[in-house]
């Protein structure tokens, strides 16, 4: 039951994490928009989901980095949750239309633009989930 | 947590930039000071930008590495009577570029105001996220 309900909630969750993740990556680029030789970066969001959503259904989970020591067998196992698939092969290097003299990529109107984009979108993840959990609290009270 | 990163990705370049307007805000006032503690004419100093990363690889904050000083020789005004002048009448100003001093002001002054509404946008975002099953 448990593992139905994660599944009900696995796709908006992974979307919702990596719209938070992009995020971050954007916040970066903004807050580097002077630093000389700083190479702007994004992900292709659809294919990075993709990823994600395929590496949690596939039944082979990588194995986590870290382990923590256990000496009682009453312990939690605290089992750290593999990377969300922002490795270098999905964090891209934006396109440079123009350059400037300090080697820096960060054009101000994309990544404004981008953020404020994945901002709208995160807000609309945040109310397909909302809307998810109604129906299911629906489901379960009596009519 | 990973949106609050945002706060400390935003929270440095704001203090990045805060030390470059301090700087910019040194070199105006310093334009006409001929003199200094060391006897020197001031110069101009300009701050450093250097990315640091926080935690994750997509996380990288702003710092100021340095502070250099501007290698520019003096700029000559010609004034027999100032005390300070050399024998040909020529006293040493400081290598203040007041143009280049306006533009680096208004730029770390619009850098500041974006990293201040990228951080209210991801305050936002953590808002509505404290609304999910409500």
């Amino acid at each position: 039951m448990v593992a139905k309900l994660d599944d009900y909630l696995r796709f908006n969750e992974a979307a919702l994490d990596l719209r938070a993740q992009r995020q971050q990556l954007l916040a970066s680029n903004i807050a580097n928009a002077d630093t000389p030789n700083f190479k702007a970066r994004d992900i292709d969001f659809a294919k990075t989901l993709q990823d994600v959503l395929g590496q949690q259904q596939s039944p082979v989970k990588p194995l986590p980095a870290v382990q923590m020591a256990r000496t009682s067998p009453g312990h939690l196992a605290g089992i750290v949750p593999p990377n969300n698939g922002l490795d270098d092969e999905h964090l891209l290097y934006r396109t440079v239309t123009q350059g400037s003299v300090d080697g820096n990529t960060v054009d101000m109107d994309v990544e404004r633009n981008q953020f404020t984009d994945n901002g709208v979108h995160y807000e609309a993840g945040v109310t397909a989930v909302n809307a998810q959990i109604k129906l299911l609290l629906s489901a379960i009270q009596p009519g | 947590m990973s949106l609050s990163n945002i706060f400390n990705v935003s929270g440095s370049a704001m203090s990045a930039q805060s030390l470059r307007l301090n700087t910019t805000a040194s070199n105006i006032a310093n334009a006409d000071s001929a003199t200094g503690p060391d006897g020197q004419p001031y110069r101009a100093k300009q701050v450093v930008f250097k990315t640091v990363p926080y935690g994750d690889i997509e996380n990288s904050g702003v710092k100021v590495d340095q502070v250099v000083e501007d290698k520019s020789p003096p700029r000559l005004m010609y004034d027999p009577k100032n005390p300070l002048a050399d024998p040909n009448g020529y006293v040493a100003m400081p290598n203040v570029n007041p143009v280049e001093e306006m533009v680096n002001m208004i730029s770390a002054s619009r850098s500041y105001q974006t990293n201040v509404e990228t951080m209210n946008t991801a305050k936002n975002m953590l808002m509505k996220t404290l609304t999910i099953g409500q």
